[in-house]
Parts: structure tokens; C-alpha cells; sequence
């Protein structure tokens, strides 16, 4: 039961990566790239929550009370945010190649290509 | 077999190591909830009395580890300035935007409302950001969402009008600068890089943390201004070819 | 003393991991960025619950908005160029 958490996210990873291994989109791939990139925020916040914890706010809390850990909070945080303009940028690639082949399936993409 | 079969067929072996390969790596970490890290403790511990701000998560991303959120900020810069690159020069607009304005009143009025509410959110988690949950960057993207409403509710003219690239481009560029800016007035002072110049201020206010509420404004400008800017092509993307087709 | 997990927190995780398998094997993009919405909402449950509002906060600027509309506006744009060959 305790491994619950970290199996999860290793399960997201596994799950997404075989979405993408087997795509026949590149929007579609965009989007399994976003699940893989979610295990990491699922890892992060597993790894940081400390039992009967708050969140790290000290509003209304007394100092020293037992809260998670904010620093692999700040780490997903940014990385949300940061996550939608790199999947922007890889949609833009992916329209990019629609408009000169005509197609957004990887495969075919790469038989055009040679 | 297609190349995509093939492609499945190898795929699950391989994922079957590598899901034995992160079993054997993540049964090796602290067991859920007894993580005992020194940097998160000694962060949770000192971020109120040392920086004066209540929300240890935003002292983290712009303090403790601001200059690494500084690097962060110019991949979503970069980014941004990829995407614009790519659609700017590939949707080429002869005739200007298309005209296509939204004639339901009911549906302007409620995108109105919306706008503001949305617009507002964002200001609002965006100025308690060192206080309670929030912070430039969620701040930054809700404001980012609000301004899209213009669009959905009014007509691409009024968005194309309203948020004009001679008008945003600046204002990302300033929000980006805004950050190194902060971090050199406390290098010309004297100080380590990004170094709290304002002092920490009042705990639990707005003016709480100094110079941290300045770099939370900038990265707030800067993600509602790259935001607008992704939206705003993309939008392009989607309406002109509907709107010239609809023409001809 | 050995802490486990909440039975909340095992639920949420639960719903996550379903999630998420749904939008990675899902073959229509355009039912994935539905269920993609989903799993981000998910996610943000999660987030709580793990007692880390400000990532959820993050997360769901960014599910609600952000991904659904620049996606629609990708699967709009390359079906609308198929089409056209077609």
C-alpha cells in the first residue's frame, strides 16, 4: 500500500511512453508527452508529503508546525507553467510539417522524407 | 506488420525493463509520508522569519532558488519565440485580419463579465502570491485567460486590435528583463546576484518580502504577456483560414 | 512509526493512474484532449489532497485554458488541411 504512490507515477511514465511509442498523431503525441511529464509532478509531490502534514503556508499556522515539503512543490510548480508553452512550440513544429507534407502521422512523415 | 506494429511489439519488453528498472529505483526512497529532507525542513522553518513571507512554496521559487526560476522564465521566452516564429512566418496575412464579429448580445455581455472575473482572479492570485496560494506564475496565466475571452466573445478584430504585437512583445520582453533587473540592482549595490535589496518587509501584507514582490510582478507580466501572445496565434491559426473561406 | 497512505490520497491516486492510462491509449486526439481535461482536473484533486495548493492552483490555470484551446486550435487546423486533399 505504501508504494502506492510512486507506482503510480512510474505507471503514468510506462503508460504515457508507449501512448507516444505507438502514435499515429503528432498532436497526439504532443499530448502523451504531457502525461509522462505529469509523473514527474505526481514523484515529486509523493516524495515531498510528510504524513499529517500541511501545506507549507504560515498563514493562520504557527511556526514549526509539521508541512510537506515546499521545495518539490516549486519545482512542479514552475514546470506546469513552463510545460504549456514547450507543448505550444511542439504543436507549432507539428503544424509546420502538416502545412509542407500534408500529414501529422509520424510514420508517414518519415517514408515522405526518405 | 506496419512499422507501428513493430514498433508496439518491441515497445513492451522494453517498457516491461524499464517498469522493472523504476520498481527497483522507487522502492528505494523514503516510504510515503516519512520524507524527512534537510533543505524543504530547514526552507518550511526559516522562510518566515528570514524572508518575511508566509507562502514558503513562492519564497522558494523566487528566493531560495530564484536564479534557477530566472533560467525557467527564459525557457518559457524562448519557447514563445519559437512559436512565433514558426506561425508568424508561415500565416502570412495579405488582406489583414478577417472581419467576424460576434453578433449575440447575450454571449458578449457574459464574455464581458467573464473577462473581468477572469482578469481579476488572475491580478488577485497573482498580488497574494508571497502571502497565500498563488503567485506570478498562475497569476500570470489566469490573467492570460481572461484576455482570451475578448477574443472568444468579441471578434478576432477586437482581440487582433486590443492585444496588437507592438503592444505585447514589449511587455513580455520588460517582464523578462524586470527579473534580471532585480538581480543587477543587487549586484550594483554591492550585493550577491538577485540579493534582496527592499529588505523583507511586513509579514502577511502585500509589501511582505521586498524585492520578491517585484520579481513576482515581473514573471506575472511576463507569463500573462507570453500567454496572450501563444493565444493569439494559435487564434490566428484557426480563424483566418475559416474567415477566408467564407469570403471567397 | 510507519505512516500509510490516507485512504483519500489512495482513491485520488487511483482515479489518477485510470486517468491517465485513458488519455495515452486513446487514438483520437480529439477525444484525448477531453479526457486530457479530465485527467488535468484529476490531477488537481490529487494536488490537495498531497496538501499542495499552489501546484494545484497551477495546474488548473493550465488544464482549464491553456492546453484545451491551443490543442483544439491544432487538431482544427491539420483536419482542416486533410480535408482539403481529400
Amino acid at each position: 500500500m505504501n508504494f502506492l504512490a510512486y507506482g503510480v507515477a512510474g505507471w503514468i511514465c510506462i503508460v504515457g511512453l508507449y501512448g507516444a511509442i505507438v502514435s499515429k498523431n503528432l498532436i497526439h503525441l504532443a499530448l502523451c508527452l504531457t502525461v509522462i511529464q505529469s509523473s514527474t509532478y505526481v514523484l515529486l509531490l509523493s516524495v515531498g508529503y510528510r504524513h499529517h502534514g500541511t501545506a507549507p503556508i504560515y498563514k493562520g499556522i504557527r511556526l514549526g508546525t509539521n508541512t510537506v515539503d515546499p521545495i518539490v512543490q516549486s519545482l512542479a510548480l514552475t514546470d506546469i507553467v513552463i510545460s504549456v508553452t514547450v507543448i505550444a512550440l511542439i504543436l507549432a513544429l507539428a503544424l509546420d510539417v502538416h502545412k509542407k507534407l500534408g500529414t501529422a502521422d509520424p510514420d508517414e512523415v518519415v517514408e515522405l522524407q526518405g | 506488420m506496419t512499422r507501428r506494429q513493430i514498433r508496439g511489439t518491441i515497445a513492451i519488453p522494453v517498457l516491461g525493463a524499464l517498469g522493472a528498472f523504476l520498481y527497483w529505483g522507487l522502492s528505494g526512497l523514503p516510504p510515503f509520508g516519512n520524507y524527512h529532507g534537510f533543505y524543504g525542513h530547514m526552507v518550511s522553518i526559516l522562510s518566515l522569519p528570514q524572508r518575511h513571507v508566509t507562502n514558503a512554496v513562492t519564497a522558494t521559487v523566487f528566493d531560495y532558488r530564484g536564479f534557477d526560476t530566472m533560467g525557467e522564465e527564459f525557457i518559457l521566452f524562448a519557447a514563445v519565440t519559437g512559436v512565433v516564429l514558426l506561425l508568424r512566418k508561415s500565416g502570412e496575412d495579405e488582406e489583414g485580419p478577417p472581419e467576424d464579429t460576434v453578433t449575440s448580445d447575450a454571449l458578449r455581455l457574459f464574455g464581458l463579465l467573464a473577462l473581468a472575473g477572469g482578469v481579476l482572479v488572475g491580478l488577485w492570485l497573482a498580488a497574494y502570491g508571497l502571502v497565500t496560494p498563488g503567485g506570478g506564475f498562475q497569476g500570470g496565466v489566469a490573467i492570460a485567460s481572461g484576455f482570451v475571452l475578448l477574443y472568444l466573445t468579441g471578434s478576432y478584430l477586437a482581440f487582433a486590435r486590443r492585444t496588437s504585437e507592438s503592444a505585447l512583445d514589449p511587455l513580455e520582453a520588460v517582464g523578462a528583463a524586470g527579473y534580471v533587473v532585480v538581480g543587477l540592482a543587487a549586484l550594483i549595490a554591492g550585493l550577491p546576484f538577485l540579493a534582496n535589496l527592499l529588505g523583507p518587509g511586513k509579514p502577511g501584507t502585500l509589501v511582505s518580502g521586498g524585492s520578491l514582490g517585484f520579481i513576482n510582478w515581473a514573471v506575472a507580466l511576463e507569463v500573462a504577456a507570453a500567454n496572450t501572445i501563444l493565444y493569439k496565434e494559435f487564434l490566428e491559426q484557426y480563424i483566418v483560414p475559416i474567415a477566408r473561406g467564407r469570403k471567397s | 512509526m510507519i505512516a500509510t497512505l490516507v485512504p483519500l490520497q489512495a482513491t485520488s491516486l487511483i482515479f489518477v493512474a485510470l486517468a491517465a492510462t485513458s488519455v495515452a491509449l486513446c487514438r483520437n486526439p480529439l477525444r484525448q484532449i477531453i479526457l486530457s481535461g479530465v485527467y488535468g482536473l484529476l490531477l488537481v484533486v490529487l494536488f490537495v489532497v498531497l496538501q499542495a495548493p499552489d501546484v494545484a492552483l497551477s495546474m488548473l490555470v493550465v488544464t482549464t485554458t491553456a492546453y484545451p484551446l491551443i490543442v483544439l486550435v491544432a487538431i482544427a487546423r491539420t483536419r482542416h488541411g486533410s480535408k482539403e486533399e481529400k
